[in-house]
């Protein structure tokens, strides 16, 4: 792997499913990206969620990106696949055990805040079960 | 020596010094207790977390024509009607009607009487639908209407027990995942949750009652409330260490505080899967600095506060009373615990920040001169020990 190759978290949203198209398949082989896949679904209203990490160079991801946009995808860059809402945590911290990449955890010991490093995340929605106050969300 | 009297002269003058719980031990330790305890006015301290005994008075007020409530919810929450006409109360562990509980376990339990208390708190507009058999007096026999929390007459927060003075660290040694009011919990104690704000909570800082007793005013949620009985299951004849500190649950108090004075942010329903609803709630609690040794009280640190380890798995559900081991607050801060040589990952379920939050809130609020302290009127019992149900045959 060359030293300027990248990793960058992406959610992919298709309106329309295109579940027809090898489009992972064309991100291997033709921009020579590594993929790693942490959830996709279709939805019953035929839209479909992709979340993935990519890597390799910045050219390679911009045209992939390019070549996703043509079926007229929506591509949320910082991989929001799971949030947390700031207004509803209460920073209790009961989730932290419960995270198994450790993508939330407490920031500050002084005050106990809790913080979610959503590049860490790897969705397994873990959080959104276990919180009490309904703080942690999932975009599909 | 100060008094009450004295210290809220200071305080409506805008000249009392207030430090919270959080600080007080750095300070005490930089200044020497004598200088800190004749400088010192009040240390504040604070607790955010779920509380089950919590729940509320409303008075809706009379219809036209007037009804005599036997049966009635909120936002489809069963409330109890059986006190007069327009009265009723609503606990903060009540389900939504049609609730499947834990029919397909772990069931979500998404909303119940405390998230109603959360949404009356927020001003949210929210459905009373009430039936009643009707009367001469009380004749209409059904209603259906909308109402917030500015239509009613009282809402009155009434918590019979709450900041618990130390509490369990659930754990779960059996051979599956069990879902409760601490958590859930993984099978052969692969983690742990705790609750309590230690070096922050106010009967921590107070071990022997000597300033929290009932009539002591409080913060609790935003409003001026105060404590109107030693709380459900208070047991102050508990073991304790050298410095007073109870090594398990003991002591608790019964809260009650007006709904329209409260804030939302610490007003908040939480729902545990597979386990059900409850209400988390801010309290803070000012302490006077009476005397020396009151203020060597508050000084108490999370390593010094003892946390009994308990099996959710079994000895708790079968009230067998044994305790694994203790461990501190400190230990419990980073995260992990030991428990006979194995690491177990432990959560919290109350929160620190929150309860800072509130600690500082009050703090300003002394310091502006809008919080006076009022002296207890009758102090907390020290040596009653919790009864258990005893299942006895019927009297002949």
């Amino acid at each position: 792997m060359n030293d300027d190759t990248v990793t960058k978290k992406l959610m992919f949203y298709f309106p329309r499913c295109e579940c027809d198209k090898p489009i992972v398949y064309h991100l291997v082989k033709d921009h020579h990206l590594i993929v790693n896949i942490y959830r996709a679904k279709v939805t019953p209203e035929e839209e479909g969620y992709l979340v993935l990490d990519v890597t390799g160079t910045e050219q390679a991801i911009q045209g992939a990106i390019d070549f996703v946009k043509t079926f007229n995808v929506t591509v949320n860059y910082s991989g929001k696949g799971v949030a947390l809402d700031e207004e509803r945590c209460s920073h209790c911290g009961y989730c932290i055990p419960y995270c198994p990449p450790g993508a939330l955890k407490i920031s500050d010991c002084a005050t106990r805040k809790v913080a979610y490093n959503e590049s860490e995340c790897i969705e397994c929605l873990a959080c959104i079960r276990i919180c009490p106050f309904g703080a942690c969300t999932s975009a599909f | 020596m100060k008094t009450y009297e004295q210290i809220n002269d200071r305080i409506a003058s805008g000249k009392a010094v207030v430090l919270t719980a959080d600080e007080i031990m750095d300070y005490v330790d930089k200044k020497g207790l004598e200088a800190a305890a004749k400088e010192v006015d009040i240390v504040t301290t604070a607790t955010f977390g779920p509380m089950c005994s919590s729940g509320c008075f409303l008075n809706f007020g009379h219809s036209k024509p007037r009804i005599r409530m036997s049966e009635a919810w909120i936002a489809d929450v069963l409330v109890y009607t059986g006190l007069a006409a327009v009265d009723v109360y609503l606990g903060c562990t009540e389900l939504r009607h049609g609730d499947p509980a834990n029919m397909y376990p772990p069931g979500e339990f998404r909303y119940g009487g405390g998230h109603v208390i959360e949404d009356l708190v927020a001003g949210k507009t929210l459905q009373l639908f009430a039936l009643s058999y009707g009367t001469d007096c009380y004749p209409l026999r059904e209603i259906r209407t909308y109402f917030t929390i500015d239509d009613l007459n009282q809402a009155i927060m009434v918590n019979p027990r709450n900041c618990y003075q130390n509490y369990n660290v659930a754990i779960n040694r059996s051979d599956r995942t069990i879902y409760t009011y601490m958590g859930r919990l993984d099978p052969h104690q692969k983690n742990g949750n705790y609750c309590s704000a230690g070096q922050l909570s106010p009967l921590l800082n107070d071990p022997y009652y000597e300033t929290i007793g009932v009539g002591t005013r409080v913060w609790l949620a935003g409003a001026h409330g105060h404590v109107y009985a030693e709380g459900t299951q208070h047991a102050g004849g508990v073991g304790r260490t050298p410095d007073g500190v109870p090594t398990g649950g003991s002591g608790t108090l019964a809260l009650t505080g007006d709904m329209k004075q409260m804030r939302k942010e610490f007003v908040r329903g939480v729902s545990f899967s597979g386990y059900g609803v409850s209400l988390a709630l801010g309290i803070g609690i000012p302490i006077p600095i009476l005397n020396e040794e009151v203020l060597r009280r508050t000084c108490v640190r999370d390593r010094d506060i003892l946390a009994p380890v308990v099996d959710y798995g079994s000895d708790y559900p079968q009230n067998t009373g044994n305790v694994i081991c203790h461990v501190n607050y400190e230990q419990l801060r980073t995260g992990q615990i030991q428990v006979h040589d194995e690491t177990v990952e432990v959560g919290s379920l109350s929160s620190y920040y929150k309860a800072l939050e509130v600690a500082n809130l009050l703090a300003d609020e002394i310091r502006r001169g809008e919080f006076l302290l009022a002296a207890p009127i009758t102090p907390l019992r020290r040596d009653t020990k919790m009864k258990p149900l005893v299942k006895r045959e019927p009297p002949r």
